[in-house]
């Protein structure tokens, strides 16, 4: 049995997804720049996914500009404010528990001079509104903090932020990759500025995102050259990929409430079934506003890559925080921000899943995964010093 | 990203456990690092009998330590502190490259167990030519290729 529960890293294209895509890749072949009606073909199918990401979020279709993927979008609106509002100030808020796309776009403007004040988080790994209004200065021109983070499935209180952005007269920015299309994401109830949205996580293809640009923010072009996307985001379209992103996003929030309380009742099954097998082990993920399908349990004593080479050795697809999967000697910055010691954040494990799990899935895991844990516990040293 | 070796070595371990009233106790590394070995040796007469580890790390690390156990079993004292962390590699068709340091790691957990040994014993390290009874803790970047 295959069981995949690595759904926050990738998920599987939906078959409507794929049946939409399908004569983009083969018949409809235009390029929508050509005036002809191959190029007309294309262009009204790129339109049409455009109002299906807008009226996701509630954007207007002209506030949503597709890109290459998440980080891209990312990339392009941090640097995009950072640049273009250089001479109002060089001060940007965000957290410490962003993706790397967020947080290494930050350390490149560092580098360039900026000043960048990271929030702390609390032990849940939710941001202090307080703290952040108290971090606003009159210099600081962008507040970039995600909307639910990767790892832990942590909600941040992202109307509560734009609030104080608004107030402040402050841009605000939100990696939104997790969210979109699993929990309710309005941009103007929640004075979002810019927002980022990554296609494969929400079972469409690989290699597509959005920006969402609230009117009025116009940011220079990430990338130079033709005039897709309004002139601001140059680059043939990826047609195909930009359509499965329509349709998908199209089926999730339709089917959201369904899939979310389907997914979200899975999710409770395994942190019962977990926590109730495994002793010594410690949640990561906040019991309310956490994402529908993440759960991240640290087992002590054991490390993480090698209860994740033994779940795979079992056909389970989870994934880790510890320093061996993260390739530094450190692990997961978001662990160690939630206050877990190196030890502890060495040996969690993630588990995503999707409305595609199934309660057997869950129940194999809760089966195999204590095993593996007391196996390892077995062979660790720490283990035996450990009062049971 | 692993061998079929090491594969083998992590999901079936040679010589996983204690020994009690083990001879030699060599631990080295660091939780905070995510690694930490192990190693109990018997010794008769110069020679290692008996070696059982536990560890604490990735799946690079516990292999490293089953086969380090495996490649100085019955070896003389002399012959078992030969053992470099390449041949700990070599041994397991090869390691990924962020992974050298538990080698390392598991060459150092065989010296710790054997130094161990000899100042139980009152023998002078030197007499097999060990000047640095330091060690490393197995905690830098140093190792790293």
């Amino acid at each position: 049995m295959i069981v995949y529960a690595d759904n926050a890293a990738t998920t599987k294209i939906d078959k409507q997804v794929l049946d939409a895509m399908m004569p983009f890749l083969t018949t409809a072949y235009g390029n929508p720049g050509s005036i002809h009606q191959k190029g007309r073909e294309a262009f009204l199918a790129v339109d049409s996914a455009r109002s299906k990401v807008a009226s996701a979020i509630n954007a207007n279709p002209s506030e949503i500009y597709f890109t290459g993927d998440g980080t891209e979008a990312d990339n392009w609106a941090i640097k995009g404010v950072a640049h273009k509002y250089s001479k109002k100030g060089k001060h940007i808020i965000s957290s410490s528990i962003e993706h790397h796309a967020v947080l290494h776009s930050l350390k490149a403007l560092e580098k360039e001079g900026y000043e960048v004040t990271y929030l702390p988080v609390d032990k849940k790994g939710f941001i202090s509104v307080s703290q952040l209004e108290e971090a606003v200065r009159p210099d600081t021109i962008l507040i970039t903090i995600m909307f639910a983070n990767n790892e832990t499935g942590v909600v941040e209180p992202i109307k509560e932020i734009g609030t104080v952005a608004k107030k402040h007269n402050v841009i605000f920015h939100t990696d939104a990759v997790q969210a979109v299309g699993h929990i309710p994401v309005d941009v103007k109830e929640m004075n979002i500025d810019l927002l980022s949205i990554s296609a494969h996580k929400f079972n469409a293809p690989k290699g597509v995102g959005a920006l969402y640009m609230r009117k009025g923010i116009y940011l220079p072009p990430f990338l130079d050259g033709g005039q897709q996307e309004g002139g601001r985001r140059a680059g043939t379209e990826n047609v195909a990929s930009i359509v499965g992103m329509g349709a998908a996003i199209e089926t999730a929030i339709k089917e959201m409430p369904k899939r979310s309380e389907k997914v979200r009742m899975l999710r409770d099954r395994l942190w019962k079934g977990l926590t109730e097998k495994i002793p010594h082990n410690i949640v990561n993920t906040p019991e309310k506003n956490n994402l529908p399908g993440i759960f991240n349990i640290s087992s002590k004593y054991v490390e993480g890559e090698a209860l994740l080479l033994s779940l795979d050795l079992k056909g389970i697809c989870a994934s880790s925080g510890s320093a061996c999967t993260s390739g530094s000697l450190d692990p997961s910055h978001v662990l160690l921000s939630i206050g877990l010691t190196h030890e502890v954040a060495h040996g969690s494990v993630r588990f995503s899943l999707d409305h595609n799990n199934t309660e057997e899935e869950i129940d194999y895991i809760i089966e195999v995964f204590p095993e593996i844990v007391a196996k390892l516990r077995d062979m660790s040293p720490l283990w035996e010093k450990v009062d049971k | 990203m692993y061998s079929e070796k090491v594969m083998d070595h992590f999901s079936n371990p040679r010589n996983m456990g204690e020994i009690p009233n083990a001879d030699g106790i060599g631990e080295v590394g660091n939780a905070k690092c995510g690694d930490i070995m192990k190693m109990y040796l018997k010794i008769d007469n110069g020679i290692i009998s008996d070696v059982k580890f536990k560890t604490f790390g990735c799946g690079a690390a516990i292999a490293t330590s089953s086969m380090a156990t495996e490649l100085i079993k019955g070896k003389k004292i002399e012959d078992a502190l030969k053992l470099t962390n390449k041949a700990v590699i070599e041994a397991l068709d090869g390691l990924p490259a962020v992974k050298i340091h538990c080698s390392v790691l598991a060459e150092e957990a065989v010296k710790a167990a054997i130094l161990d040994y000899l100042k139980k014993n009152n023998i002078d390290p030197m007499v097999y030519g060990i000047e640095n009874t330091e060690g490393c803790t197995g905690c830098c970047s140093a190792c790293e290729v």
